[in-house]
């Protein structure tokens, strides 16, 4: 009989697919696990709507429950239910080892110009503040990119949803 | 789900799923590297927000969301003219883009208070992908706002911001690019 710890620790090993360094229960994308006669259902909730790997991560689930002998269900929550605050702080200390800065917490209001444009991101190499923002966006909806005028290195910047 | 709201977010749908077609045309043309990045990242977002909205409506007629996006005819999409257009000038671009993200942050707001849960959750959703876009519009507004050229396409395409119903001929054209591969294969083809 599968128990929940054992599909939480099954999904702990599933990469994400973009960003393979951290796990997809690191990233908070898996909100509930429910076990019951030997079925699975998994509450899923994309980062991004339009993010392309949202099927493979459907499906690299679905296969990791099959694989302890029971029947997946993976519900998708179209809802507001993902937040960047999500990813865990190993996730988070995982991001800024392979040089994508972690996002900043989720404000009240929604993020604006000026706080992009202010220098209170930190450059995951040398950890100076001294960067500037040099697009919004990036090579994946969910990072901008930046430029750290300390160590001179353009740097993926997670933005905060 | 009511028809009404069904039909609201149909109409919110298409618009999406049409702009995001025309952001996406400046994928590998736009005249500096950060706006081809930027532009394509919008593109991809919008379509995005069409197919979850298409899955709510699909879900409550039996259908998928493919089978809205794609197989009615283009008299049937109830887009908006001004995400209809072929625009390959820059200023009329941005000019879109602004008006569009203006007009987009107001309905998000309202659909946010629905009743129903899920069309607020969504909503919310997709509001918080969409401020950055605003941003990026905010941004291209304030460089350009005082260009003669900029606040002529404003004034060009402001109207047809709540024209939906009659459509440019634009839209069939697109139509046909949009549509033509899943038109080509048998019915029930996976890809």
């Amino acid at each position: 009989m599968v128990t929940p710890q054992q599909v939480w620790d099954a999904l702990a090993e599933i990469p994400d697919p973009e960003i393979p360094v951290i796990s997809l229960v690191e990233l908070g994308v898996v909100q509930e696990v429910e076990v019951r006669d030997g079925h699975v259902r998994i509450d899923f909730t994309p980062t991004f709507l339009g993010c392309p790997a949202l099927e493979v991560m459907s499906d690299a689930m679905a296969d990791r429950i099959r694989a302890l002998g029971a029947e997946p269900e993976i519900n998708v929550c179209l809802d507001d239910s993902w937040s960047t605050d999500r990813i865990t702080a190993e996730g988070r200390e995982k991001l800024r080892a392979s040089g994508f800065a972690p996002p900043a917490p989720r404000g009240a209001a929604a993020p604006t110009l000026v706080q992009l444009q202010s220098n209170a991101h930190r450059c995951p190499y040398c950890g100076s503040t001294e960067t500037q923002l040099e697009n919004i966006f990036g090579p994946t909806p969910c990072r901008s990119l930046r430029y750290c005028a300390t160590c001179r290195q353009p740097f993926e910047q997670f933005k905060s949803i | 789900m009511n028809e009404q709201e069904q039909q609201q977010l149909l109409e919110i749908a298409d618009d999406e799923l049409i702009v995001g077609w025309r952001d996406s045309e400046w994928t590998g043309i736009a005249p500096l590297l950060e706006e081809d990045v930027a532009f394509s990242s919008i593109a991809q977002n919008e379509i995005g927000h069409a197919r979850a909205l298409y899955e709510l409506v699909a879900r409550e007629r039996g259908a998928t969301a493919d089978e809205l996006a794609f197989d009615r005819s283009p008299e049937e999409y109830r887009c908006a003219r001004i995400v209809e257009l072929r625009l390959m000038d820059w200023e009329r671009t941005i000019a879109r883009h602004y008006l569009y993200e203006e007009a987009d942050a107001k309905r998000l707001e309202q659909l946010k208070r629905s009743d129903d849960p899920e069309i607020a959750g969504l909503a919310a959703k997709i509001d918080r992908e969409e401020a950055y876009h605003r941003m990026h519009a905010e941004m291209w507004h304030e460089r350009l706002k005082d260009e003669p050229r900029y606040t002529a396409a404003l004034d060009e395409l402001r109207p047809l911001l709540e024209q939906r119903g009659e459509h440019t001929p634009e839209l069939a054209e697109l139509w046909e690019e949009m549509t033509m591969v899943r038109r080509s294969q048998p019915a029930g083809t996976k890809w």
